[in-house]
């Protein structure tokens, strides 16, 4: 798998370490009062899609920045990726 | 039709006309008392249990494919019960025991070989973890045999011994352990559902769960409703598809684990040789193939295939601990989904869902639990309750912290 790194151009999939889904970026607020069952969704829980995914892949052997990619998992194509800091920028704090 | 040694020589000598399909192929009836989500070797494991052990009639079994299509034929066939954890040992424990008396059950030849797997150990520490497991399963009522350097080079000379990196200190060897022709599982556990009279109804993909208040009233179909009192999902690889039809999040990613077969060669190798240290194990085949494999591909996936990286990987790891198969060629290579939990061990427990019961989770260890699974399966769907070494199977395991965290990973080394 090649991956469309939005600085670095292609790199080969073997340069980065994965991670998973990418609501991880959404870390639920620890002092709200349902905090446990809302970690414990967070920690374990997965959509696990067959079908378009956005997922979490860290560059380790590169630059070092965490992208957000899209790819589908019934057939290892990979639509898009962006870097993880400017996704999570993008979005609202959670509550 | 029962199978024996006089069977097979009245047929021989009239022309081998006798035989019929093990098997029917029967049309989906409307309702059933259980339906089994899934025609793998758990699901057919389950319905023969159901039929044999709880008396129950009027069951079906549904398959997306044909029987023995999914990850019943796609595995390493390696059967055996060396767990550590309370959780866990018992119940692989009890799979081993059924293994061992599974042809008699069934009448079918499987070719169950316990030829037995060694796990060989690099360092001191390694030694003692493997002697603490040794312990454990031996405790459990399993057999286990710490092996120095002298008593593996008797099991297999041919191992490099000095490699600079991981040099063999020995091996915990658990001498049951072995290996069965996994298409044989299936169809001796659908021969034998069958012959209780389970429908098997392959070409049958469920699509959607049919649900009133809470409360399960049956599937629907590729080949139409059917009304069940009971469903029961055994489809580890595709539990997160098709248990999000019944709206549930499942704590499973779904990853491709990778296989090999090399060309046939004389026999060389005895049994199963683990080299966890280097992502490699391997068998030799009846046929004379290597059957070998690694670690997952690490990402979430449901395409049977993997990637080339992998194939290199799980190949040095081959080449640094057995040098001589340099010069063997590959001949087939595949990939069977895996439902990787977030603790690396199964789940087969009750489902929020009145009347919905699942079986997943299994990781890279489903083939071994065939026999298991079934059974307490079987139980859960028939009495409700859990069977008593499957207890620890549960979902909420999770919330509760109550992980069966044997290697202290699932889908991510990280989780732990």
């Amino acid at each position: 798998m090649i991956i469309p790194h939005p600085l670095l151009g292609p790199r080969d999939a073997q340069e980065f370490v994965y991670l998973g889904d990418a609501s991880l970026l959404d870390r639920p607020d620890w002092q709200h009062p349902e905090a446990g069952s809302a970690y414990y969704e967070y920690l374990y829980l997965r959509d696990n899609p067959a079908g378009v995914h956005r997922e979490l892949w860290f560059h380790e052997q590169g630059d070092r920045s965490w992208l957000v990619v899209t790819r589908d998992t019934t057939t290892h194509e990979i639509l898009s990726a962006e870097l993880a800091s400017q996704v999570a920028l993008s979005k609202e704090p959670v509550r | 039709m029962a199978y024996s040694g006089f069977r097979l020589i009245r047929e021989a000598l009239t022309g081998h006309k006798g035989w019929k399909p093990a098997w029917r192929d029967p049309e989906p009836q409307a309702h059933y008392d259980v339906v089994v989500v899934g025609g793998g070797g758990h699901g057919l494991a389950t319905a023969h249990y159901l039929a044999k052990n709880f008396g129950k009639t009027r069951i079906a079994v549904l398959e997306k494919g044909w029987i023995g299509g999914g990850n019943v034929g796609r595995n390493t066939t390696i059967i055996r019960s060396n767990y550590l954890l309370p959780g866990n040992e018992p119940f692989y424990e009890l799979s081993l025991q059924l293994w061992e008396g599974l042809e008699q059950d069934l009448n079918y030849n499987a070719m169950v070989s316990q030829r037995g797997i060694m796990n060989l150990f690099h360092t001191d520490a390694q030694r003692d973890a493997f002697r603490r497991r040794g312990n454990s399963m031996i405790l459990h009522g399993s057999d286990a045999e710490l092996l120095d350097r002298e008593g593996v080079k008797r099991e297999a000379p041919f191992l490099n011994f000095d490699n600079a990196r991981f040099p063999i200190k020995g091996a915990l060897m658990h001498r049951r352990g072995g290996t069965v022709r996994h298409d044989a599982v299936a169809w001796g556990y659908a021969r034998s559902a069958d012959r209780y009279g389970v429908d098997i109804i392959q070409n049958c993909e469920v699509t959607g769960f049919k649900i009133e208040n809470g409360k399960i009233r049956g599937v629907e179909t590729s080949r139409g409703t059917i009304g069940a009192e009971k469903v029961g999902v055994a489809v580890a690889g595709s539990s997160g598809k098709v248990m999000s039809y019944a709206g549930l999040r499942l704590p499973i990613e779904s990853h491709v684990l990778q296989a090999f077969v090399s060309e046939g060669l004389k026999p060389m190798i005895p049994g199963v040789i683990t080299f966890g240290a280097g992502h490699f194990y391997v068998s030799q085949s009846d046929k004379g193939g290597l059957v070998f494999g690694g670690d997952i591909d690490g990402y979430n996936t449901y395409a049977q295939r993997g990637n080339l990286p992998v194939v290199e990987d799980v190949c040095e790891g081959g080449m640094a601990i057995m040098p001589m198969i340099g010069r063997t060629r590959l001949l087939r290579m595949w990939g069977g989904i895996m439902d990787m939990s977030m603790d690396g061990s199964p789940i087969i427990d009750r489902t929020p869902i009145e009347g919905l019961y699942f079986n997943g989770g299994w990781c890279y260890g489903g083939f071994k639990a065939t026999p298991a699974s079934g059974l307490t399966f079987a139980h859960l769907l028939a009495t409700g309750g859990p069977h008593a070494t499957a207890e620890a199977l549960r979902f909420d395991r999770f919330e509760k912290g109550l992980m069966i965290d044997e290697k202290g990973a699932g889908a991510q080394p990280n989780l732990h």
